[in-house]
């Protein structure tokens, strides 16, 4: 099929950046979206030009690398996947189709559309873990039985590849689905309960600090996360920072 | 040729490991402020090991390509991690995990590395739950396991199909813990380039700033190389897009030996090749392989009319489909170590009974899973004469609960419904058993210089059994470098900090420096895709699944010919002084163009079949593959000598003193 894309280009950070056009030939359906760039950027090599540089590393939508805004959606039309699982299958012959970088404070523009999502870090070195050593003085696996039921439920939240569309879907830029998933996976173990006061009262102070906006409860995260994060837990952020700030 | 020392301590095999720690230097934690460590790589082994080396005290430096040290590929990996728990109380045991692992790599490992990698592969498990890994559990509240490939116990530990993005996760926030703290500084979106030695010891590297293009001098008292497998140098595999060899490479060229380069684990279980644009291939878990039938028409003309598109593989009846692994491997049938899957899928391929349109896929099939299950569930749930359509509705629900999110993934891919049609599955390339020659300690043949994970070669000798790796890296990482790494950085407790100034970083930044100038201005007309890809058809054809010595012998000389073009013929745009992945690529597939032919060379030479390298030449009348212990019973570790052609042999021999070798029956 033929399509024409228009690619945001920009040099850098400081650089402006404007929308470029790319008409593009001979895609077939069973193309990955990202193999229908590599298309485009080998004839961009061709003539010698710079490539459209985006991120992306294991293309089978676990790595969270990719990003990429298609026709205004994180991860363009499909649900419940990452950009390296679009296939072209998605679009038709003639298609115009608009690709941005994720749009947001917190995440400036490196180059074209790569961003910096450096913030996600950040807020989980606030305090995204259990103090433990990793020296191997633990009690045996099984020593704790936990409810098989809170187990998935821990392991549903963590099951977020930190690819920052929830904030790209959201018109505040929150972060709220992304730091509510990482509370939740401890807020729901043993192991974690012990620290969690402290953990969600860092974690929100440091989201808070990167400039991410707030949640006003649309639910556009949940609906482009493509790994079906729920809302659940950022009630249940809340719920754990309210306890948090009046045990002070 | 000389004859490495592995350096295994002395004394029975249970007790080497102990008295090993006990014996080593240790490094008081006051000196430890005052010693640097730079990790390379942040997957299992480079986080896990980069956080403990952090807590124990020491200055740690961490280096990923990735925008994160969470994304490295150990995330990945979807069936899960084996440990000797003996949870499941099915007779499993140290000494019978270290058996699986030495008898599944075909006798090509060290006994005492191995047995080592058995003994702390239960305090893994520990560890992990104690950081908050959601493990699967059972509604006892206990955790659950299931069985893999190669054994007949049940002891692997998983997270749905993602317990690598789990134990990552962990080992990311082991590492978190230890940034908050100040003593690790993570450098991300940078890609060591050069690894410099002063007086004959690893003492920093040079690494690129991806973002400004930045060339940057980093010191430290050691390097460890935790940067991952080269199964990206055939191009297709399952491999992230930017796994490479580089930092191996480089340090290699600097001095340390690569062993057994041909090691290579040919996946059996991934979504077939679908057309030329395809960037890389997708692995469906082995653990699909617990509750799969793999099968293939037994008829020519069944294939050739599926082929065709003419017939569908759920009309055929039973009688007229052939369960070759059933057929020939009675005893573990679809659970087969993947050496012996893949060959047998090939074998069945080659002989015509392929499907897919290009006749290079089995199937992979679920339906008498899902009866099964669903009888099992309508029982279980009251209703005892449960219809047809009751049970495979039940059925499905159990085997969407157990690998949901892989027939997702094969679906998003494949666009077919894998409850509805069989799977179609092909093997791909996957894991790369060889790496860096490291001994007991895991240190190089460069003082100071470390390797651990798939970067290294110690444990998996010949073929890597499924939820091995996960094992290995953590093992690595969490509970072995960071006290063998003591006893050699306790000699460093007064060496004060390492300069950057010295000459030996001034020569190897301008050496770095030369070398990319060199790929942007080589001006030619042809991509680095088109470099890697033929590298890829080269390696594929004839280093791939079978290799024999006339294949080998035109690999070597193709491969040293395409990389001569490559050096005048490649087009590198853009600048060096920005982003710019056309150039990151070119180093690395300039690499691989090295690595590659190194790596047929050691296929010559080894004279046998064994494990993921079979030799077309060397087989037995049933297609299996064929040892020669008297000759080939050692570690091939390859010596740098300006070119791969020039690469000089050292022998490792392999002593078996608890195993005995035998030859390795799945039937």
């Amino acid at each position: 099929m033929k399509l024409n894309l228009k690619i945001w280009r920009q040099e850098n950070a400081t650089a402006k950046g404007k929308m470029v056009d790319y008409p593009v030939d001979g895609i077939d359906g069973d193309m990955s979206f990202l193999e229908m760039l590599d298309i485009l950027n080998e004839q961009l090599v061709e003539k010698g030009e710079d490539t459209i540089q985006f991120d992306h590393d294991c293309r089978e939508g676990i790595c969270g690398s990719c990003s990429l805004q298609i026709n205004g959606e994180p991860h363009g039309p499909d649900k419940l996947i990452a950009t390296c699982q679009l296939h072209m299958r998605s679009f038709k012959d003639g298609d115009t189709i608009y690709i941005e970088p994720f749009r947001a404070k917190a995440f400036p523009v490196i180059k074209d559309l790569i961003v910096d999502r450096t913030a996600f870090d950040r807020i989980q070195q606030a305090w995204g873990y259990v103090s433990v050593n990793t020296s191997g003085n633990t009690v045996d696996a099984n020593t704790i039985p936990i409810e098989k039921e809170k187990a998935d439920e821990s392991f549903n939240a963590a099951t977020c590849i930190g690819c920052g569309a929830c904030v790209a879907a959201c018109k505040n830029a929150s972060a709220m689905l992304f730091t509510s998933a990482k509370v939740s996976q401890y807020a729901l173990l043993p192991q974690g309960r012990v620290e969690a006061t402290e953990r969600v009262q860092a974690m929100v102070r440091q989201m808070d600090e990167e400039g991410f906006g707030n949640c006003s409860n649309t639910g556009a995260c949940e609906i482009e996360c493509p790994k079906g994060i729920s809302l659940e837990n950022i009630a249940r952020m809340n719920r754990e920072y309210l306890a948090a700030s009046v045990k002070g | 040729m000389s004859v490495l020392d592995s350096k295994i301590p002395k004394g029975p095999l249970k007790e080497k490991w102990t008295n090993h720690k006990n014996n080593i230097n240790l490094v008081n934690p006051a000196n430890k402020r005052n010693i640097d460590v730079i990790v390379i790589g942040t997957g299992l082994a480079g986080g896990s090991a980069a956080a403990t080396l952090a807590e124990l005290g020491y200055n740690v430096k961490t280096f990923c390509y990735q925008d994160s040290p969470r994304r490295a590929h150990s995330i990945a990996a979807q069936g899960g991690i084996n440990a000797s728990k003996n949870y499941q109380g099915d007779g499993d045991s140290d000494y019978r995990l270290f058996y699986d692992t030495v008898k599944g790599g075909d006798y090509r490992s060290r006994e005492g590395n191995v047995y080592r990698l058995a003994e702390v592969s239960g305090n893994i498990i520990d560890q992990c739950v104690a950081q908050g890994v959601p493990f699967a559990r059972e509604y006892g509240g206990y955790l659950d396991n299931r069985s893999f490939g190669g054994v007949l116990v049940s002891r692997t530990f998983y997270a749905k199909g993602q317990t690598g993005q789990q134990l990552l996760l962990g080992a990311y926030s082991a590492m978190n813990r230890q940034i908050n703290r100040g003593k690790i500084k993570p450098y991300n979106r940078h890609e060591m380039m050069d690894l410099v030695l002063v007086d004959g010891k690893a003492r920093g590297i040079i690494a690129r700033n991806m973002i400004t293009g930045e060339i940057e001098r980093h010191s430290a008292h050691a390097v460890v190389l935790a940067s991952g497998g080269y199964g990206n140098v055939f191009f297709l595999s399952t491999n992230a897009m930017g796994s490479n060899v580089t930092a191996a490479w480089r340090a290699h060229r600097r001095g340390a030996y690569f062993a057994n380069p041909c090691y290579t684990q040919i996946h059996p279980t991934c979504i077939p090749v679908s057309g030329d644009h395809q960037s890389k291939l997708t692995l469906m878990s082995e653990s699909l392989r617990n509750d799969g039938r793999i099968w293939v028409p037994k008829k020519k003309e069944d294939a050739e009319a599926i082929r065709a598109g003419k017939k569908k593989p759920t009309e055929l009846s039973e009688e007229d489909r052939d369960y070759y692994l059933e057929r020939r491997y009675p005893a573990f049938g679809n659970l087969v170590p993947r050496d012996v899957a893949s060959r047998a899928a090939k074998e069945r391929c080659d002989a015509g009974f392929g499907v897919n349109k290009t006749g290079q896929a089995v199937y992979l099939d679920f339906a008498s899973a899902i009866e099964r299950y669903g009888k099992e569930k309508a029982f279980t749930s009251g209703n005892k004469n449960a219809s047809k359509e009751e049970i495979i509705k039940l059925g499905k629900e159990v085997v969407a609960s157990k690998y949901g999110n892989l027939f997702d993934m094969y679906q998003k891919i494949v666009d077919q419904n894998p409850y509805e049609t069989p799977m179609m599955i092909y093997p791909a390339v996957h894991y790369t058993m060889g790496g860096l020659w490291v001994d007991y300690n895991l240190q190089t043949t460069i003082p100071g210089c470390y390797a651990a994970g798939e970067a290294n070669f110690s444990d998996h000798g010949a073929n890597r059994l499924g939820a091995s790796a996960l094992m290995q890296g953590l093992a690595d990482g969490y509970f072995v470098l960071p006290y063998t790494i003591g006893n050699y950085l306790s000699n460093d407790i007064r060496t004060g900090a390492i300069s950057t100034d010295s000459p030996e970083f001034e020569e190897t930044e301008n050496a770095v420096k030369e070398r990319m100038d060199k790929l942007m201005n080589a001006n030619g007309n042809k991509s680095v895709d088109s470099y890697h890809k033929e590298l890829g058809l080269i390696m594929w054809n004839k280093c791939g699944m079978a290799r024999n010595a006339e294949g080998l012998k035109e690999a070597i000389e193709e491969i040293a010919a395409l990389r001569e073009d490559f050096w005048k013929n490649v087009k590198v745009p853009g600048t060096a002084t920005s982003k710019n992945a056309e150039l990151e690529k070119a180093g690395r597939v300039a690499d691989f163009l090295e690595l590659g032919e190194l790596f047929a060379k050691d296929a010559l030479h080894r004279n046998e079949s064994c494990g993921g390298h079979f030799r077309e030449e060397y087989q037995t009348e049933e297609g299996e593959a064929l040892r020669d212990d008297e000759n080939f019973r050692y570690v091939a570790a390859w010596e740098h000598k300006g070119k791969p052609a020039d690469a000089v042999l050292h022998k490792e021999e392999l002593v078996f003193e608890n195993i005995e070798l035998k030859t390795r029956s799945y039937k």
